[in-house]
């Protein structure tokens, strides 16, 4: 069987941060009930098309699927796995934002299934919290933590930002400190971005109350080392795990392997046909079929995508991964890219491998641009 | 058979500063004698290129012929010229004006005579034309007839107690107007029976037809198989149609006759051999005189124009040949650029021909241009007694071998308001101008006349007119001669290495300033590299200003959030398709639109 990872999205939240762009808002509870009815509908007719497929690893992203109810979680889990090949030892992550953590709710994702959390905190600085408009505080975290914990779940995310207004090298040294104590298994670190259409964006489009790039990289380069020395690895630009514990649905991504999203706006890429669903809500309740864009990658695109998506993974991408795949040589198609960005001091060729340096990170979308046709 | 009736006919433009309404007024003149019913009516019938409808402006003289049924019960043949209203075609306007026995006069009821409204009456009178004047947007609440007509009285001297009081937008009393060009304007007084002599005015080419000349006869008739001869170029060829210009198409007619304005077909291949100005004979039967006021146009401002994409140099060179058919006054010739590639040197009659014809490629010919900066032609005398003319600032020769430069004069006539005649001064002084002389027209207007060198006029100096008078002050120029002065070249380096495209010749003394700001715009426009990259100008090996584009840090990346990969893709394409317009000198990489940038140093 082959297999496929399914991403499942939940575009609601309590209330929308300042900084994001994501699809999703605030929505009443019968608003939830029936968009939860018309996913469980799209999932149970989409997977006919999956009969041949195992799934390895599920998602569920948002907003806040969190904010479902046991019952609403469990309606979705019961019919992936009704309709799914799922794999016995998937992995099952779901997306928490602290504050929607309850008892009773945490024991109830465990009897869903699901097997891995990936809480949002984002800093540990209360101030920090507020001004990014989040709906918790540094303790209210700490008692969700404990009950995800004490529910069982013993392979966690927690989501932190760097590059915050006003925070300072000092501050997020804190977060990263804090954070370690609690020994999750996996961390993300994104750099703050600043998107059209935020209340952030009206804000600090300008970039004044921003950290400069310089403050920026320092805080990067010191995470790596500061999660180094607590035994985190980085796997991916933005990703550090312990050993054997990276986020396998995280490497589908990078790795061109099948993907399936069900939900408003959620994106696929199978057997290289890209395709979206609906980004309208009301559009997604009204038909039937949910799928807005479709496009079949060419032998180019999927080399380009082979190139700067397997990039973002700090082992790169190998020379004998891609010669399989294309039935042609790295060197032929890029030779000359990768020799220039190598003398630039942006790559990294050893042996098989083909990766971004440190300096190469800094500036991966100049790199990456090249390997577009 | 019996030639027309000369005194039926009425041959006359109209004369106007930019914007009184010219081509409005043709317009209805148009309109009004039936010419074109409404639905064929366009708005500005005889500016038939796309950029002159756009612009506003008229590029290249038309003609138009018009049946009008005065109120004496006679029909009279109009034969309308259209003349370009910017200095830069002041030959063609000159041209076209001989072609005439007469000028309307067109004056903004509410702005009163500019320079260009002088200079065009001055040109018109030159050629002995009988001019009478119209006050048009009579409708506008600032208008002021009265006190326009004595404004024409005093400072042109024209009659204008009876002149039309006209709104050519809203078609008020344009039946004044036609009756005046019958009263006012004299009626040909050619000899058919003479041999052949008659003007050409403008050419355009046709693929299927060649060249087709647009001309007025003077003296003697054409009709098809008449041997004509260009006097100026000497070429020969068989006349195959004779015609006169219906609105926006040629109208075959049996012969043109002593008076008439017409065009004239032959086959000929190249617009080269029908130049504006030169007249036209009968090779059999030749006339003793050419016509006077012939003389060779010759372009006053030069660039280098390089196709963005270097493999579409053959198109740039098959773009401008065809361009040039319709258009002698384009000059082009090869060159190499070290940063730019294969390109050609070109040649205008000013900065508006210049741009013109940027954009007629641009968007006719769909090429991607790189222009650099244009440059006037300099004198150059070397020590070894040759004298160069400089039109690639690139080819100045080592300072040691230059025994003194030249550079090229304007009389500069600006009429402007009496409050901004501080800050109009001030200008031309900041241009190196030299003042000569300044007469108030009436107690609140002034027209001052300087001289300025031509390389202080050519990049931005009808901007800065405009910005500091409020759009007050108009301008009007004519060539004056060289005059030497102390001209250096300013290189830019950009991380080290000198761009040869970005240099130009400056005056010594405005070489510091120019240099400064001149750095100072590339760094705006160079994207940070992954290195810092200094940005020098430099005279004579000397550095004399610098800026610094810093180093890039870091990009921002994208989110991939739930696999969509699109959006990530999308700012990729987005970096690469910049990366594609720019050009590679050494390791930067510089956006094509810097090399224009020395053009918008905008002072204030």
């Amino acid at each position: 069987m082959k297999s496929l990872s399914v991403y499942i999205h939940i575009p609601f939240c309590v209330r929308k941060c300042r900084y994001c762009d994501f699809l999703s808002a605030p929505a009443e509870n019968s608003q939830i009930q029936s968009y939860v009815n018309e996913l469980c509908g799209e999932i149970h007719r989409e997977a006919q098309k999956y009969k041949l497929y195992e799934v390895v690893t599920v998602f569920l992203g948002g907003g806040t699927p969190s904010l479902l109810s046991a019952d609403q979680t469990a309606q979705v889990m019961s019919v992936l796995r009704a309709d799914f090949a799922l794999s016995p030892d998937a992995e099952i992550t779901m997306e928490v934002n602290p504050g929607t953590v309850t008892e009773q709710k945490a024991s109830a994702w465990r009897g869903a299934g699901i097997n891995r959390l990936s809480i949002g905190l984002q800093s540990a600085e209360d101030e920090e919290l507020k001004l990014l408009g989040r709906i918790h505080t540094w303790q209210d975290f700490l008692h969700s933590w404990e009950l995800v914990r004490n529910a069982g779940f013993a392979n966690c995310n927690i989501d932190l930002m760097s590059g915050l207004p006003g925070q300072t090298l000092e501050s997020w040294r804190r977060t990263l400190s804090e954070v370690i104590v609690l020994k999750p298994e996996h961390l993300s670190a994104y750099s703050l971005i600043i998107e059209e259409g935020t209340p952030f964006y009206e804000m600090y489009g300008e970039g004044d109350g921003l950290p400069d790039e310089e403050l920026d990289r320092q805080m990067y380069q010191e995470t790596k080392a500061i999660l180094a020395k607590a035994g985190y690895v980085r796997y991916e630009i933005s990703n550090y795990a312990r050993p054997g514990q990276e986020c396998r649905h995280n490497k589908v991504y990078w790795t061109g392997e099948n993907y399936v999203g069900f939900g408003l706006g959620a994106a696929s890429m199978v057997e290289h046909v890209r395709f979206d669903n609906v980004r309208c809500m009301e559009s997604y309740l009204g038909r039937l079929d949910k799928v807005e864009h479709r496009h079949e990658l060419s032998r180019e695109e999927q080399m380009e995508e082979y190139m700067f998506l397997g990039l973002r993974l700090m082992t790169g991408v190998t020379k004998s991964g891609f010669a399989q795949r294309f039935g042609r040589r790295m060197e032929e198609v890029y030779g000359s890219v990768i020799d220039r960005h190598c003398r630039e001091g942006l790559l990294a060729s050893d042996g098989d491998c083909v990766r971004l340096t440190d300096r190469g990170i800094d500036v991966s979308n100049y790199v990456m641009a090249d390997f577009l046709f | 058979m019996a030639h027309i009736d000369q005194s039926k006919i009425r041959n006359f433009c109209i004369i106007a500063h930019i914007d009184h309404g010219k081509s409005t007024l043709a317009d209805r003149i148009i309109e009004m004698t039936g010419l074109l019913t409404d639905r064929e009516m366009q708005a500005q019938v005889l500016d038939n290129m796309d950029l002159e409808r756009e612009r506003g402006i008229t590029i290249k003289s038309q003609a138009v012929r018009i049946i009008y049924k005065a109120k004496d019960g006679e029909e009279y043949i109009f034969n309308l010229i259209d003349t370009p209203g910017h200095v830069d075609f002041n030959y063609e306007v000159s041209r076209s004006l001989a072609a005439c026995d007469g000028a309307i006069l067109v004056v903004d009821a509410a702005q009163g005579i500019e320079a260009q409204t002088l200079a065009n009456v001055y040109l018109a009178l030159d050629h002995d034309l009988d001019v009478f004047p119209v006050i048009n947007k009579i409708d506008l609440p600032s208008a002021e007839p009265d006190r326009v007509k004595e404004e024409i009285e005093d400072v042109i001297g024209l009659e204008a107690h009876d002149a039309p009081l006209i709104s050519a937008k809203n078609g008020i009393n344009i039946d004044e107007v036609l009756e005046q060009v019958v009263s006012k304007i004299p009626a040909p007084q050619g000899d058919p029976d003479k041999p052949l002599r008659a003007l050409i005015f403008d050419s355009v080419y046709d693929s299927y037809k060649g060249v087709i000349v647009f001309c007025r006869i003077m003296d003697g008739v054409v009709k098809k198989g008449t041997m004509m001869k260009m006097l100026a170029t000497g070429a020969q060829a068989e006349v195959v149609e004779t015609g006169y210009f219906g609105a926006g198409q040629f109208i075959p007619c049996e012969e043109l006759s002593a008076g008439m304005v017409g065009y004239i077909t032959a086959s000929i291949k190249n617009v080269k051999d029908t130049k504006v100005g030169d007249t036209v004979t009968d090779a059999d039967k030749p006339c003793a005189e050419p016509l006077p006021g012939y003389k060779e146009v010759t372009p006053m401002v030069y660039c280098g124009m390089y196709p963005a994409d270097g493999a579409k140099y053959p198109d740039l060179r098959d773009a401008l040949e065809k361009l040039q058919l319709n258009d002698s006054s384009l000059h082009y010739e090869p060159e190499t650029s070290l940063a730019l590639g294969f390109g050609f040197r070109c040649g205008f009659l000013g900065l508006l021909h210049l741009e013109i014809i940027e954009e007629r490629l641009e968007r006719e010919y769909n090429l991607d241009l790189v222009t650099t900066a244009p440059s006037v032609i300099y004198k150059v005398y070397k020590t070894n007694g040759e004298v160069m003319e400089l039109t690639n600032p690139s080819n100045l020769p080592d300072p040691s071998e230059i025994e003194y430069m030249e550079e090229p004069m304007v009389k500069a006539e600006i009429m402007v308001t009496k409050d901004y005649v501080g800050s109009i001064m001030e200008l031309c002084q900041e241009r190196r101008g030299r003042y000569i002389s300044m007469e108030y027209m009436e107690e609140t207007r002034a027209l001052i006349h300087y001289e300025l060198p031509l390389n202080e006029i050519i990049y931005d100096f009808f901007d800065a007119l405009k910005s500091r008078s409020r759009g007050y002050a108009s301008f009007d120029y004519e060539l004056k001669g060289y005059e030497r002065s102390d001209m250096v070249k300013l290189d830019i380096l950009i991380n080290r290495e000198e761009v040869d495209a970005l240099s130009f010749i400056v005056h010594k003394d405005s070489a510091y300033e120019r240099g400064k700001k001149m750095c100072e715009k590339l760094k705006e426009e160079i994207p940070r590299h992954l290195f810092e990259i200094p940005i020098q100008a430099a005279v004579g090996g000397k550095i004399i200003a610098r800026e610094t584009v810093k180093a890039m840090r870091k990009d921002v990346l994208a989110k991939c959030y739930g696999g969509d990969i699109t959006r990530k893709k999308k700012l990729l394409e987005k970096q690469k398709e910049g990366k594609k317009r720019m050009r590679q000198i050494g390791n930067v990489e510089i956006p094509q639109k810097a090399f224009m940038s020395v053009l918008k140093l905008d002072d204030k």
